[in-house]
């Protein structure tokens, strides 16, 4: 029997196989969405406990177990934004890079920080894998489990929210 | 608004992101989970919450005292 149709009849071996295959892509994929390398871990297990609690859905014919274990981990890791947003801001594991370092400066980032976690999660996803990440919209599209017209549609969204909320602010981003 | 002006905005805004957020290209897993992975697999087989078993005793109970009831709860459902 092949692997996956071993792991969908809940083979802990198989499982274990597919877990050790594909930790780090999911991993990887998470961290870019919420920032936070412990919060990553803890959502890769969650991703997989998800995954291993699904098995049976998982359409062992299509066999796409990659695509299908990233929507999962999209879906944890909106989740996780979601819980998160009402707490606090998210936490930064990577400094943010020195730039030039007058007060406006400083204010500016503040503010755009600040006004960055206020978004909808949802909006805050696509904007982060597609405005600081790069993604592909259609790579998002397919993790998300929308088209990639939807996309680009939140994407302009968020970057329209996040110019009105700075403007509020009386931060105009502006061409150089 | 047109296209060439949202592509513009658009780019500023990314711009200022990326110096804010720094991208996570080289993010590498440093440990393996499988066996946090399996930790959370012993912690939650077929847990049934006490209050789920509480419940469908208290529903059994009620049905059986009170027959009449029946009819009622299948409209509810």
């Amino acid at each position: 029997m092949e692997l996956l149709e071993r792991f969908a009849t809940g083979d802990l071996e198989a499982f274990e196989a597919l877990f050790r295959q594909h930790q780090k892509e999911v991993y990887a994929w998470t961290v870019r969405i919420v920032r936070d390398t412990g919060a990553a871990e803890d959502l890769t297990v969650e991703t997989f406990w998800r995954i291993y609690r699904a098995r049976q859905r998982f359409d062992t014919a299509a066999g796409n177990f990659r695509a299908w274990a990233r929507r999962i981990a999209t879906n944890a890791a909106l989740d996780h934004l979601r819980h998160a947003r009402k707490e606090a801001p998210l936490s930064e594991d990577y400094p943010a890079a020195p730039r030039g370092d007058p007060a406006a400066q400083s204010e500016l980032r503040g503010h755009l920080r600040r006004v960055f976690h206020e978004l909808p999660s949802k909006y805050r996803l696509v904007a982060t894998l597609a405005l600081i990440e790069d993604q592909p919209y259609q790579q998002i599209a397919d993790a998300v489990g929308i088209s990639a017209a939807l996309v680009k549609v939140r994407v302009f969204r968020a970057v329209r929210m996040l110019r009105k909320k700075l403007s509020s602010l009386g931060v105009e981003v502006t061409a150089k | 608004m047109t296209d060439e002006m949202t592509d513009h905005n658009e780019k500023e805004l990314r711009a200022l992101l990326k110096l804010e957020f720094p991208p996570f290209e080289a993010a590498e897993l440093e440990r393996d989970l499988w066996p946090r992975m399996l930790r959370r697999l012993d912690a939650e087989p077929h847990r049934v919450p006490w209050f789920d078993w509480a419940l469908a005793a208290a529903v059994a109970a009620a049905l059986l005292l009170f027959p009449g009831a029946i009819p009622a709860l299948l409209y509810q459902l």
